[in-house]
């Protein structure tokens, strides 16, 4: 509650984002789908296609499915589009459907009624099906609203804003606050649309011809705002552009694209930031399609994530075969490493590393027998995890390792609980715990080094824009990377302040 | 249509569905301009669906059918639903409308202006009988059963439709509701001399109501008699009506 009571400004504007995304997208389903559910109560044939193919759509995960429209044209990119887009697609099934459903259940008597009178089929629907139905397709529309203001919060995987930018950084940060500080309104959104859609379905009951004018009137409404609102979100890239820099969704990977950010910013850029993106795919689809003009990805992920190589451990080799591969595929750059190779790190506690000596994994393995491991399940799955590791060095330990989630590995490292583990060589733990990361001395892993990767057109359209991001070309060593992720995830310091310092102290 | 005209004729009129089932099979009959034709049967005997077919809701598949003097192939079927009154039984009336919106609706399709839907729905609420500052403003469900009937009946003539079609339309009242109402029909059939077709499987109301009455049996018209002479025959269907009667 303390983060929700000191930012209620910033909470409430994420808040109106938020509502933004829900109200602008419901509306658009709403005049899609009700002529939609309407077809098919005078088209029965189609029904079964129709109502399969949104069944459908509402399975697909949404992460899912933003990663297949980002590179869509028009429809796709980053951000409050096409988030409207992907809950246009949500709400679409609930609205049909119940429409579909409240216009077959008008009592056949009465509609044959309408039609022996001499109605005409529009006549009929406006005056006797859609009033009629109405209560139940208002029941559609509130299901459809509390999805939306459910799936809105994943929106921010994307770029969309909203309440889900708390959820993400929280969740990176294992922050409680910042997650209630998105999940708590969120709740009371979808509490409050539910009451007010609820209170109006029982208006609507009493009064269905004025509701339906209010409601048309109301969606247009909605509708001719949410065209502004494309309107101008589209015609944002066709202005001085900014320069877009974007992240993956964890505290490392925002703290490096607000260096990005703040560098470029610094050399007199104009920045745009769209940091707390999804995952790597999502980073990359949108590098790919010019959503973005730049992120910085770990040179193995791409390696093997991006370009579906088996893992190599000679850097330079990975280097040069991305540089290569990326700018003839992609359009894409690689420029100056940052530094820092964020790769599985062998670790021990200091005080032994110390007392025993012990500097590489090959020292290490002296001592192995009398000590136990623990490891996370990627690690131990992995082709090139624990099983390659071992056989490269002959490892063995007292037991069988533990499978332990990783977070909780340096923990208990620290405790005394098992002596050696398999960590991530970047954790703000590592100097915290005064854990010590063994150098993998024959090579077995293969190289995560953080480069910036940047798009070839932004890089010929802005002149000094490389030699900005090339002067942050080695300025960030293991330990920098392990202090500045454990200023913000330990100490819960502002991201801006804190890249803002280490930029200063680098006179850059 | 001068005296002698016809306001339905129907020539070998047939229907059979698409699995082979015979709803209607040769049907002939000319109901006379201002007459009262009742068609009794038991059911499934094919008397409404004779009925919907001289509206067009249903479509038969051989025959031809004429109404008010025109085939129906040359009628739009919306202009002539809008020129027959069709009453069928209470649930018929549109539960979201009030009494003077079911009552107006056919003038308001026929674009009248307000003051005079508004004047002709009072007219004809006090023709069947219902005070318009009293009901006028109500909802069907507001309305005993004998009460919406008398609705429907004003909403069937409310555009003074010179043919009325009328579907057991006191089928679902109580029996003293019921003779109430049939009693004040016949006055206003007499005083409105419109032509009608009523369907009922009751044989008391067809020959209180009826100036002909025609036996329907299995999709076939068996026999058109004046209502007097209903009982002249030994047609066996009408000895089992003879005998509920008796």
């Amino acid at each position: 509650m303390e983060y929700i009571l000191s930012h209620p400004f910033e909470i409430l504007k994420m808040t109106g984002e938020h509502l933004l995304l829900v109200g602008v997208s419901t509306a658009i389903a709403t005049l899609v789908g009700i002529p939609l559910g309407v077809f098919l109560t005078r088209r029965p044939a189609w029904s079964r296609w129709v109502l399969g193919a949104a069944n459908v759509i509402q399975t697909i995960p949404s992460l899912a499915l933003f990663g297949f429209l980002i590179p869509l044209p028009l429809l796709g990119g980053i951000g409050a589009r096409t988030a409207v887009v992907a809950l246009i697609l949500y709400a679409l099934l609930p609205i049909i459907r119940n429409t579909h459903a409240g216009i077959a259940s008008v009592d056949p008597a009465i509609r044959e009624a309408g039609v022996g009178m001499g109605m005409t089929d529009w006549q009929l629907l406006t005056r006797v099906d859609l009033p009629l139905a109405l209560g139940i397709i208002m029941t559609g529309l509130r299901l459809a609203t509390v999805i939306s203001v459910g799936v809105a919060t994943i929106a921010a995987a994307i770029g969309a804003g909203g309440l889900g930018m708390y959820i993400f950084r929280g969740v990176s940060m294992v922050d409680d606050q910042l997650i209630l500080a998105g999940a708590l309104p969120a709740a009371l959104l979808a509490l409050a649309a539910d009451f007010l859609l609820g209170l109006l379905g029982r208006a609507v009951t009493r009064k269905p011809l004025l509701c339906m004018k209010l409601l048309a009137a109301g969606a247009l409404a909605a509708l001719a705002a949410g065209g502004a609102f494309l309107l101008a979100s589209g015609g944002e890239a066709r202005e001085a552009r900014p320069i877009v820099i974007g992240s993956k969704n964890f505290t490392e990977q925002s703290i490096l694209g607000e260096l990005l950010a703040q560098r470029l910013e610094r050399a007199g850029f104009k920045v745009d930031r769209r940091l707390y993106l999804g995952g790597t795919l999502i980073c990359h689809n949108a590098l790919v399609a010019g959503q973005i003009d730049a992120y910085v990805e770990y040179t193995g992920t791409a390696y093997t994530a991006i370009l579906k190589r088996t893992p190599v451990s000679d850097a330079r080799r990975v280097y040069d075969d991305l540089q290569k591969s990326y700018l003839e595929g992609f359009g894409v750059r690689l420029t100056r490493p940052l530094g820092f190779n964020n790769t599985f790190a062998i670790m021990v506690r200091g005080g032994d590393a110390r007392r025993l000596g012990v500097k590489t994994i090959s020292d290490a393995v002296a001592h192995a027998r009398r000590w136990r491991a623990a490891f996370g399940v990627e690690f131990l799955e992995r082709e090139d995890g624990y099983r390659g590791l071992a056989a490269a060095y002959g490892l063995d330990f007292a037991e069988p390792p533990k499978v332990m989630d990783l977070g909780l590995t340096y923990r208990a490292l620290a405790d005394g609980k098992v002596d050696l583990i398999a960590g991530d060589a970047t954790n703000g733990l590592v100097s915290a715990l005064d854990l010590f990361i063994l150098e993998d001395d024959l090579g077995y892993f293969p190289p995560y080094e953080a480069v910036p990767f940047v798009r070839a057109d932004a890089l010929a359209g802005h002149a000094g824009l490389q030699e900005a991001i090339d002067s942050l070309g080695g300025v960030v060593s293991d330990e920098t990377m392990q202090r500045l992720n454990y200023a913000v995830d330990g100490e819960r310091r502002d991201l801006r302040e804190v890249v803002g310092e280490f930029l200063d102290g680098l006179g850059r | 249509m001068g005296k002698g005209d016809f306001a339905v004729e129907l020539e070998d009129v047939g229907f059979v569905l698409g699995n082979g089932k015979r709803l209607l099979d040769g049907v002939s009959l000319r109901l006379p301009a201002g007459e009262t034709l009742v068609l009794i049967g038991r059911s499934g005997s094919g008397k409404t669906t004779l009925l919907k077919s001289i509206n067009a809701l249903l479509r038969p598949t051989s025959g031809a059918i004429r109404v008010l003097g025109r085939d129906l192939a040359d009628w739009d079927p919306i202009r002539l639903r809008r020129q027959v009154g069709y009453v069928i039984q209470e649930t018929g009336l549109f539960p979201h409308f009030t009494v003077e919106a079911n009552v107006g609706l056919v003038p308001r399709l026929l674009g009248w202006d307000e003051g005079r839907i508004r004047a002709r729905v009072q007219e004809l609420l006090r023709l069947v009988g219902l005070d318009p500052d009293l009901f006028g403003a109500r909802r069907p469900g507001q309305l005993s059963g004998g009460q919406r009937q008398r609705v429907g009946v004003a909403r069937a003539l409310a555009a003074d439709p010179p043919l009325l079609l009328m579907d057991e339309p006191f089928g679902a009242l109580d029996p003293v509701t019921r003779a109430e109402l049939q009693e004040e029909f016949r006055l206003l059939r007499d005083r409105l001399r419109k032509s009608i077709v009523f369907v009922t499987h009751d044989i008391r109301e067809a020959l209180a109501l009826g100036d002909r009455i025609g036996l329907m049996s299995g999709g076939r018209l068996l026999r058109v008699s004046a209502a007097g002479d209903f009982f002249q025959t030994d047609e066996p269907e009408v000895a089992a009506y003879r005998k509920v009667f008796a």
